[in-house]
């Protein structure tokens, strides 16, 4: 497997990953803004968006209709869509793709819940890999409480109530993001899975983030060059750059 | 008739899934008996397995029927997307692979535990020969369906594609979208696009042969003689050795 750079697509991918209440969301779109208010093409996608296989997936859920194999086709379908009609033709327009949740997100949590790695590796092997990958380590604990106190009430799937580990969802969420923590570490090295330390303060993350975006990606690159928006273009919440600026004087003379 | 009492229980010995399987599944209690009738649409596949039904009702067995795009999960949804057309060829692929995996889990292993004979209308075999004249990789798809549990018998209704044409117009007046294959911009003729995808989906079918063996059955017959050769193939298979 290769990276998009290595396969030589203009733009760039940047995945985080780590477990729920890891603080990766809040990373990414810090990370977001300032790729924007520094000009460049972005673009963020998220985890099960897919709009076409959200229906669903949430009626599966609901219903708990879903077993380990049919958890992990339908998450695979809704990458894939997102894979094939956004974040293909993004990368091949130059742009800079964030992604909440990558491919390693399925790795972790469908081989805990006894899916074949190989098989499930297998699937994901049309995708490349991101040319970086963010992974938010907070203490198990950290991250546990960050999430039982904001949302006290677990859904059935993400407290892995399907395993049967418990039949106390605040037990089964353990156990279970316990066990989705040892499959990301053990795959980390293979990945280059840049760890980050999630127990420290959300600037001091983000400071360490925006370092290594900035020293591994070239950004100057990915810079818009037309004010025009490309479509699917993400809203512009910056001030256009000076040559935007320029461009948008030259079109009004 | 009276032969077909039946007793499953040694020929049990080539259960298998064609991969890893779906966890948690134990082949010793999947007791009943898989047939699968593969073949395009107008091959006569529904008419067949409706005539297999009566009998081996007749006969004292319970059966039960799947088919693709039935399962409660996906089924609606997919057949939304194909109407607006917007999916890509992988994502159509595993939105398939998981209607399959979940009439796999919740009716197909099901009732063969409890001792069914199920009759698959299509199975894996259309789904892959469809996305390999869509481009996608043999052996990803064999890891995909690695979850597919083999069938004991596998009928593939085999009609030329100008046959198929005539008969899908007496039928309906009309092509199919899909089944002329025009999302793959063949021909902007859809009968030509028809003649041109069946054709190639019938290759991708040979090729599949080679690794899953299924019985080839010539569908150009009339019906009768048809559902008389499948019978007793699937007598055989039923009958105690």
């Amino acid at each position: 497997m290769k990276t998009f750079a290595e396969l030589n697509f203009p733009g760039r991918l940047i995945a985080v990953e780590g477990l729920d209440g890891s603080g990766k969301s809040t990373q990414i779109y810090l990370l977001k803004r300032w790729l924007e208010a520094e000009g460049v093409k972005v673009y963020f996608s998220e985890w099960n968006s897919s709009e076409l296989v959200k229906s669903a997936t949430s009626k599966g859920k609901k219903r708990e209709l879903l077993t380990p194999t049919t958890f992990s086709l339908i998450h695979a379908t809704d990458f894939a869509d997102r894979y094939e009609r956004h974040l293909l033709p993004l990368l091949r327009t130059g742009y800079v793709v964030l992604c909440d949740r990558y491919i390693f997100t399925a790795f972790a949590r469908d081989v805990v819940r006894g899916c074949p790695p190989e098989w499930v590796r297998g699937i994901y092997n049309f995708a490349a890999l991101p040319d970086i990958v963010f992974f938010f380590k907070a203490d198990l604990e950290v991250s546990l409480n960050r999430i039982l106190e904001g949302r006290p009430k677990l859904k059935f799937f993400e407290a892995g109530m399907d395993l049967r580990l418990s039949n106390d969802p605040y037990e089964s969420f353990r156990i279970f993001q316990g066990r989705i923590l040892e499959q990301y570490m053990a795959m980390s090295r293979k990945f280059n899975f840049i760890v980050v330390d999630a127990n420290q303060h959300v600037e001091r993350q983000q400071a360490l983030v925006r370092k290594i975006v900035s020293e591994r990606i070239n950004l100057t690159q990915f810079r818009r060059r037309s004010p025009l928006p490309l479509p699917p273009a993400v809203p512009r919440a910056m001030p256009p750059t000076n040559k935007a600026k320029e461009a948008e004087e030259d079109m009004a003379a | 008739m009276k032969k077909l009492a039946t007793n499953f229980s040694n020929i049990q010995k080539s259960r298998r899934f064609y991969g890893h399987g779906v966890p948690g599944v134990k082949l010793e209690e999947v007791t009943g008996k898989l047939i699968v009738v593969e073949g395009a649409d107008g091959s006569g596949r529904s008419t067949q397995i409706a005539r297999l039904v009566d009998w081996l009702e007749i006969c004292g067995h319970a059966t039960v029927q799947v088919g693709l795009k039935r399962s409660t999960l996906v089924s609606s949804e997919l057949e939304k997307a194909q109407e607006g057309n917007i999916l890509s060829r992988t994502t159509l692929s595993l939105f398939y692979a998981t209607d399959f995996a979940d009439q796999l889990e919740n009716m197909i292993l099901p009732a063969l535990k409890a001792g069914f004979i199920v009759l698959a209308d299509r199975y894996i075999y259309t789904l892959m020969a469809r996305d390999m004249v869509r481009g996608m990789n043999e052996v990803w798809l064999k890891n995909l369906y690695g979850i597919a549990l083999e069938p004991d018998a596998v009928f593939y209704l085999s009609v030329e594609p100008q046959e198929l044409v005539q008969r899908n117009l007496a039928k309906s007046a009309s092509l199919d979208y899909w089944e002329s294959g025009m999302d793959l911009g063949l021909s902007r003729d859809m009968f030509d696009s028809f003649v041109k995808y069946q054709t190639a989906v019938q290759a991708a079918f040979r090729q599949l042969r080679k690794n899953y063996g299924f019985t080839i059955v010539d569908g150009n017959r009339p019906v009768g003689s048809i559902t008389k050769e499948l019978r007793k193939k699937i007598r055989a298979l039923l009958v105690t050795k």
